[in-house]
């Protein structure tokens, strides 16, 4: 069908592509140009697509084109025009660069769009929280059900239409707070007993409420491992309380004796609507709240946020908040890791103990925060166009530059030899993560796996790489990356990353000495922003955990981003945590668990 | 060989168990190493070996001077007899525009022929809400608002005593200078940065006023462009 279409002339040159997605956007337009056009809105980046043919165009994307990599699927309630929205950001691995970005739009009466789960497995949790959110059907799902709340829970959030229990208007700042503010609860207004809607016709005390039926249904059964023996399965709940979940996390697991035959996570325990609350609050205000998604690395999240809203604003950063910025994010990135790499311990049965020598270090970073931003995790430190403060006289008594030399040269280095001779050679932790828990590389990226996951299994994709930001192309340092795809691997990564971080910091610190003194934001900062153009804006940072993304649209002059959508990475990276434990212990499910490092604040959102 | 792997972590394991009794020996003939404020700096820095653990209540950890948590209101230091002096809050309102849990309300005062007086006549904070970001502090054009260090906020009952109203929220200047004295002295180096400037406008042959020296800029948000 293509061919007809393609009647090249002479006269006409070859089009200049200058990133790949510009390529392969044209090609797809060619290949499918009754369904495919460029998106018009203003402000809006990437193709317009027709629901019926996303199937073939996501095939096409991904065997043709090289574009293999499924970031982030969300939904978008235009109510204005009565659409329902899906917006896919599709990457190329090989190629790197930006991305190809397909906007789908569906009645809001009726909003059916085909599934892109046989494509992309990737798209399985993302595609199941926009049926919870928006309400989009994704037809041909394998298990379309609600994925952060519950089965009680009535209407879907993040609508605009849809209002919370203790809503006060659309947009904050408040009415009622100034100046005439006369201070109330918010449960004085909505007791206890009338902040829950349930569904029509839905009782919580009638047989519905026995909601955990399409879980277990969900859970495919094999035949028996040991033929000729008869034995049971049994389902088994692991979580939502218990130590080895990293929080309130559930794993729905079918057992053979003790072999998994299959696993569900089951998640939402901590959902707090994250983007709803950030539709509500101006753009400023989010900042803080992105410190809460995945709390023990605060500042990268900050990072992420503050570079998708620069690139909606058109803002710049000044050379040293740059710098600032690099040195705040790799020291998280390793106060990070040792926290993953005590707790992996903690998960492969030598509790306690070990993990707490991984965080002697953690604390002199977490010390540094503290003094930096004035608060040890929760650190609201990046600005848009900067970041709030400079560095301090001192921290913990020790002045700040000779305390950073301290921890580069002296600490941190001495806390990764002291982990490879704890882990590395231990036959212990060997016989227990070496082969266990694999994922290869082609799965690794069809089920849209990110960070130290995805690298572990031998895909050097590092966004820090593949579309630097910041000033991480004028820095010296290589991606981390193993080839075995099993825990091992992962702990390994995490130390290689560890020790690149440090390479980085270790050139920033001299950067931070010649602009000592230098302004660390553009503009006198101001408390309400509006943006000064409509649009849409997807800013990705290379986070701890993985690839973190914000999506944020905006109308023209408004205070608030009408969407607000994190692709968080602890999340998108629980899609493997079944496909990866089936054939192995319990005990390994707690391991395995334990090396895709998750935080519930961010799984949940 | 199998299983030297596995030593070696215990001696990981062995090292840490003596370097907890290496710093008791070097404190011995010191006062010990606990409950020692010389020895409990040492423990809290960079060169601390062995145990580090903090002894709350009995030790508590120096809090930085940014660091912050639930806020105050600013005002001038008292007269003698009075808890607090003259508000610096004009009730304005930005921080409770800015807030992002909105868990600031004002009641902005009315002169008699109803025109705003800039004074609040209350300021209610939830403390219960807020979560200490420090926006209403950074936003604040008049220093009215500062992030507190008292942290030790357990109350017996959720619904009335976490609700703070404005005589519980006024502190004196003299508190602020008093936990965060560099930060203080780099505001009110500001204040008159800005107060000059203005004044010096008036004046067609004066210089531009000079910057603020690095040493007092770093201590400000922004380094003090809001000023």
């Amino acid at each position: 069908m293509s061919e007809a279409i393609l009647e090249p002339t002479a006269a006409e040159p070859a089009p200049v592509f200058h990133t790949p997605a510009q390529e392969a956007s044209a090609r797809l337009k060619e290949l499918f140009p009754d369904v495919v056009s460029d998106e018009t809105r203003e402000g809006y980046e990437g193709l317009a697509v027709y629901a019926d043919s996303l199937p073939e165009i996501a095939k096409a994307l991904r065997d043709e084109l090289g574009f293999n990599y499924l970031s982030s699927v969300t939904g978008v309630d235009n109510i204005e025009e009565g659409k329902l929205e899906a917006v896919y950001h599709l990457y190329s691995i090989a190629r790197g660069g930006g991305p190809v970005v397909l906007h789908v739009q569906v009645d809001r009466n009726e909003p059916v769009i085909p599934t892109l789960v046989p494509v992309f497995r990737g798209a399985e949790f993302q595609e199941r929280e926009a049926f919870d959110m928006f309400g989009i059907h994704f037809q041909g799902h394998p298990d379309l059900r609600r994925i952060l709340t519950w089965d009680g829970f009535n209407g879907y959030p993040l609508r605009k239409d849809w209002h919370e229990p203790f809503f006060e208007e659309q947009h904050k700042p408040f009415g009622s707070r100034w100046p005439e503010g006369e201070v109330f609860r918010a449960e004085e207004k909505t007791p206890y007993g009338k902040n829950v809607q349930y569904p029509a016709g839905w009782l919580p005390t009638g047989d519905e409420y026995d909601v955990e039926t399409d879980v277990y249904l969900g859970l495919s059964y094999s035949r028996d491992a040991t033929p000729g023996l008869r034995t049971d399965k049994v389902t088994v709940n692991l979580g939502p309380q218990h130590p080895s979940t990293h929080g309130v996390f559930r794993m729905v697991v079918t057992l053979d004796g003790e072999t998994i035959i299959d696993l569900k996570p089951v998640m939402g325990y901590l959902h707090r609507n994250h983007e709803k609350i950030g539709e509500r609050n101006t753009f400023i205000m989010n900042m803080p709240f992105t410190d809460r998604l995945d709390y023990l690395s605060g500042v990268s999240n900050n990072f992420g946020y503050a570079l998708t809203v620069e690139k909606l604003f058109g803002l710049s950063v000044p050379e040293r908040a740059e710098w600032l910025r690099i040195l705040t994010a790799e020291l998280i990135r390793i106060g990070n890791h040792l926290w993953a790499l005590g707790f992996l311990l903690n998960d492969l049965g030598a509790l306690q103990t070990p993990m707490l020598y991984f965080y002697i270090e953690r604390e002199l970073i977490v010390d540094f925060f503290e003094a930096l931003t004035g608060s040890r995790m929760m650190h609201n430190y990046m600005r848009f166009g900067g970041v709030a403060y400079d560095l301090p006289d001192e921290v913990r008594g020790v002045p700040t530059m000779k305390y950073l030399e301290e921890m580069v040269f002296n600490r941190l280095p001495r806390v990764l030899e002291q982990g490879d001779e704890l882990m590395t050679g231990n036959e212990i932790v060997r016989a227990r993560s070496i082969g266990v828990g694999y994922l290869s590389p082609a799965d690794a990226i069809n089920m849209s796996a990110a960070g130290p996951l995805l690298r572990a299994s031998g895909v050097p994709y590092d966004l820090r790489r593949a579309e630097p930001y910041s000033f991480y192309d004028r820095l010296d340092f290589d991606i981390a990356v193993r080839y075995n795809g099993d825990i091992y691997d992962r702990y390994l990564v995490r130390m290689d990353e560890m020790r690149q971080s440090l390479r980085i910091i270790e050139q920033v610190l001299p950067h931070l000495r010649r602009t000592e003194g230098a302004p660390i934001i553009g503009d006198k900062p101001q408390y309400a922003l509006r943006a000064p153009r409509g649009g849409e804006s997807y800013g990705r940072v290379e986070n701890p955990k993985g690839e973190l993304g914000f999506y944020v649209t905006a109308k023209r002059r408004d205070g608030n981003p009408s969407r607000y959508h994190v692709r968080a990475p602890s999340f998108i990276n629980l899609t493997t945590l079944g496909p990866m434990s089936r054939g192995y212990k319990v005990a390994d499910v707690v391991a395995i668990l334990g090396s895709i490092d998750i935080v519930l604040g961010e799984v949940d959102r | 060989m199998y299983g030297t792997g596995i030593l070696k972590g215990l001696g990981v394991t062995l090292r840490h168990f003596f370097q907890t009794y290496a710093d008791d020996l070097r404190w011995a003939g010191k006062g010990g190493r606990y409950y020692n404020d010389e020895a409990f700096a040492v423990r809290q820095s960079p060169e601390a070996q062995g145990v580090i653990t903090v002894f709350y209540p009995e030790e508590k950890l120096a809090v930085p001077e940014r660091f912050r948590f639930v806020p105050f209101l600013v005002t001038d230091d008292p007269p003698p007899g009075q808890r607090w002096g003259h508000d610096w809050c004009t009730s304005c309102g930005i921080c409770a525009k800015v807030c992002p849990p909105q868990c600031i309300w004002i009641e902005r005062g009315k002169l008699p022929n109803g025109r705003p007086k800039p004074e609040p006549v209350n300021f209610f904070i939830d403390i219960d809400i807020c979560m200490n970001c420090g926006y209403c502090a950074e936003f604040c054009p008049f220093d009215a608002i500062k992030m507190d260090h008292d942290y030790e906020l357990a109350g017996y009952d959720r619904s009335t005593a976490h609700i703070h109203d404005k005589a519980r929220l006024s502190k004196p200047l003299s508190y602020w200078q008093e936990i965060s004295p560099k930060r203080a002295a780099a505001e009110e180096f500001g204040r008159q940065m800005a107060e000059s400037a203005k004044t010096k406008k008036k004046g067609p042959d004066e210089e531009a006023a000079p910057g603020m020296p690095n040493d007092v800029a770093r201590q400000l948000p922004y380094r003090g462009a809001q000023y």
